[in-house]
């Protein structure tokens, strides 16, 4: 909380519902303290609610910024996403973009 | 004509205690028992509503020099949510009252009514007795006993963890069918499917290796009543010829330390008019004979008595508390386990941020029984006329008693307690008490009001230290 932290363990209690009655929506890889509820969002390997996981097994690769779709979706993920056929016909579509973050401008147009 | 800022709500600090510790300044809520500590915009905010009541739109306009609105409405709906300030008068607040079934938890049997002592000040047979003996028998008999654990496993319900404390009297003058409890008491517990963990409160006299080795192979938890060194000791803790029980004790206590090492053994000490000197007997305890731990309580008594501890001697005792609490608080931020019993025992409960809606267990997971089978609200009661609550052969718990006694005394019917910080914890103090200085259960100790208040003021300021020093020293306390 942004006013005052919990020391016992009722206030942690108290912490919990507090968040869970006015906490916003937040990132995974936005870190907290013990007890902190989450609503994760975001592309995952493991699609069980509350065991969002990025290819490495960690939620920082997360699709946060959402240019990392780019990659997490169609490789890493394996889920189904709008994206050139980088295996035959444009193999090179993303190579300009070392960093989707940073260089998701310089990925090439393909043209099916 | 009324504005529209004054015809909003404006916000008003609901009930807390404050406290300040190692630079910091906490927030005990109240009646929650949650304990925060504060950040600057809460503190802020905090002591803003202490001077007046404001709007929302007053707040976020007077902090808007220092913190952007959006932040300070944020804090705002936190410090709502949390029941730190609400709009208009804060409603009161209690906790329920339990189910009528609620389980039982533990069983003390007063295995007998005999003591070999005479000390002056026992609640038992001293001038403020309130038990009636006559026609009982003077030794619980095995059938009873049995009959008493039968009834404990029933009424614990779905409660896995059972006990059972033996007392008395002198509760060794009845060994014998201490030692055939255990035995039946393990039987049957296991066959519930439950666990039995046994305690033992007695004065010591009696102690004999074989006893001692019974103890320790069935780990039973031992209380020793001793008052301090021989001088204090043997002040009010007399045999009937009136000689002091010290050089009878001891001996058999220290055989008793070093034999049994499967439970925690604890010194008991009854503070009255002559013995009030809590270092000293604390450093006795612990340093002389060897105790690990050592807990205080004043003996109860009506004020009228001599050996009646009065109120000036209290605030001689709160001063020894004091200091042995500060020592507490140096060894924790050591990482070290300090025996004073009194101060641990609060500092766990404000760890946990207990909310009582009772001052003790008695009538709720904890009944006594008498040498006859009677059942009462807890050992201090028994064979007493107040507080029966049926027997254990004939009809076992009066659950029509017992829903009677949980309604009045619930803290909702003890008035005198709805304003006061301290309730989460003291929840309006001990029935004997209250019994024998006010000749009745439900009525609120309030001789020892103020005395709680700052015992439980100098608990919390002590436990914020902890926090900040050394907190992982608390998660010793993170058990259930």
């Amino acid at each position: 909380m942004n006013s005052m932290r919990a020391i016992n363990r009722k206030a942690r209690k108290v912490e919990d519902l507090v968040i869970a009655e006015t906490g916003e929506v937040q990132a995974l890889q936005a870190r907290g303290g013990e007890g902190k509820i989450y609503y994760p969002m975001g592309c995952t390997l493991n699609f069980t609610p509350g065991w969002e996981i990025d290819v490495s097994g960690g939620t920082a690769g997360l699709c946060q910024p959402v240019e990392r779709d780019l990659f997490d979706c169609h490789l890493g993920c394996g889920w189904p996403a709008q994206v050139p056929d980088h295996l035959n016909n444009a193999a090179q579509w993303t190579d300009k973009c070392a960093s989707a973050a940073n260089d998701w401008r310089k990925v090439d147009i393909v043209f099916p | 004509m009324s504005t529209v800022a004054e015809l909003a709500p404006s916000y008003q600090l609901c009930e807390h205690h404050a406290f300040e510790a190692a630079g910091t300044e906490f927030l005990y809520l109240v009646p929650s028992g949650a304990i925060f500590a504060l950040d600057p915009l809460g503190k802020e905010v905090i002591s803003r509503v202490s001077e007046r009541s404001y709007t929302r739109e007053e707040l976020v306009g007077r902090l808007s020099d220092r913190y952007k609105p959006r932040q300070v409405e944020t804090v705002l709906t936190e410090l709502e949510h949390s029941d730190v300030i609400s709009f208009g008068t804060p409603e009161m607040q209690l906790p329920k009252v339990p189910e009528r079934t609620f389980p039982l938890q533990r069983i003390v049997l007063n295995v007998t009514n005999q003591c070999n002592l005479a000390c002056t000040y026992c609640y038992e047979y001293s001038a403020d007795r309130i038990s009636q003996t006559e026609g009982k028998p003077k030794h619980m008999n095995h059938q009873v006993a049995e009959a008493a654990i039968d009834l404990l496993i029933h009424e614990s319900g779905q409660r896995r963890a059972i006990h059972v404390t033996f007392f008395g009297g002198e509760t060794l003058l009845n060994f014998s069918v201490m030692r055939t409890s255990v035995a039946y008491a393990k039987r049957k517990a296991a066959e519930a499917g439950k666990y039995v963990e046994f305690s033992l409160t007695t004065n010591a006299t009696l102690l004999t290796e074989e006893i001692v080795d019974f103890l320790s192979e069935h780990h039973i938890g031992v209380t020793v009543s001793i008052d301090g060194d021989q001088e204090l000791n043997d002040k009010m803790r007399v045999f009937k010829d009136g000689r002091g029980s010290y050089d009878v004790i001891v001996p058999r206590i220290k055989m008793l330390l070093a034999r049994h090492r499967t439970n925690s053994i604890g010194a008991r000490v009854t503070l009255s008019s002559g013995v009030s000197h809590v270092r000293r007997i604390y450093n006795h305890l612990t340093q002389e004979v060897g105790f690990d731990a050592a807990g205080f309580s004043p003996a109860t008594a009506n004020p009228s008595r001599l050996y009646s501890i009065g109120t000036q001697k209290m605030e001689a005792v709160l001063g020894g508390f004091e200091e042995l609490a500060w020592e507490y608080r140096d060894f924790a931020v050591a990482g070290k386990v300090h025996g004073f019993t009194n101060a641990n025992d609060t500092i766990k409960e404000l760890h946990s941020g207990i909310s009582k809606a009772y001052p003790c267990g008695a009538g709720l997971g904890l009944l006594g029984v008498g040498t006859a089978g009677d059942i009462s609200l807890c050992h201090r009661f028994v064979d007493s006329p107040v507080g029966k609550m049926g027997h254990v052969m004939n009809g076992g718990v009066d659950h029509d008693a017992r829903g009677e006694f949980l309604t009045t005394h619930h803290l909702g019917a003890r008035t005198d307690c709805h304003t006061c910080w301290a309730r989460p914890v003291c929840a309006g103090g001990c029935y004997h008490e209250a019994y024998i200085h006010y000749g009745e259960t439900s009525a609120a100790t309030l001789h020892y009001c103020d005395w709680i208040r700052n015992w439980n003021d100098l608990c919390l300021r002590i436990y914020g230290e902890i926090s900040v020093t050394n907190p992982s020293f608390l998660d010793r306390f993170n058990e259930n």
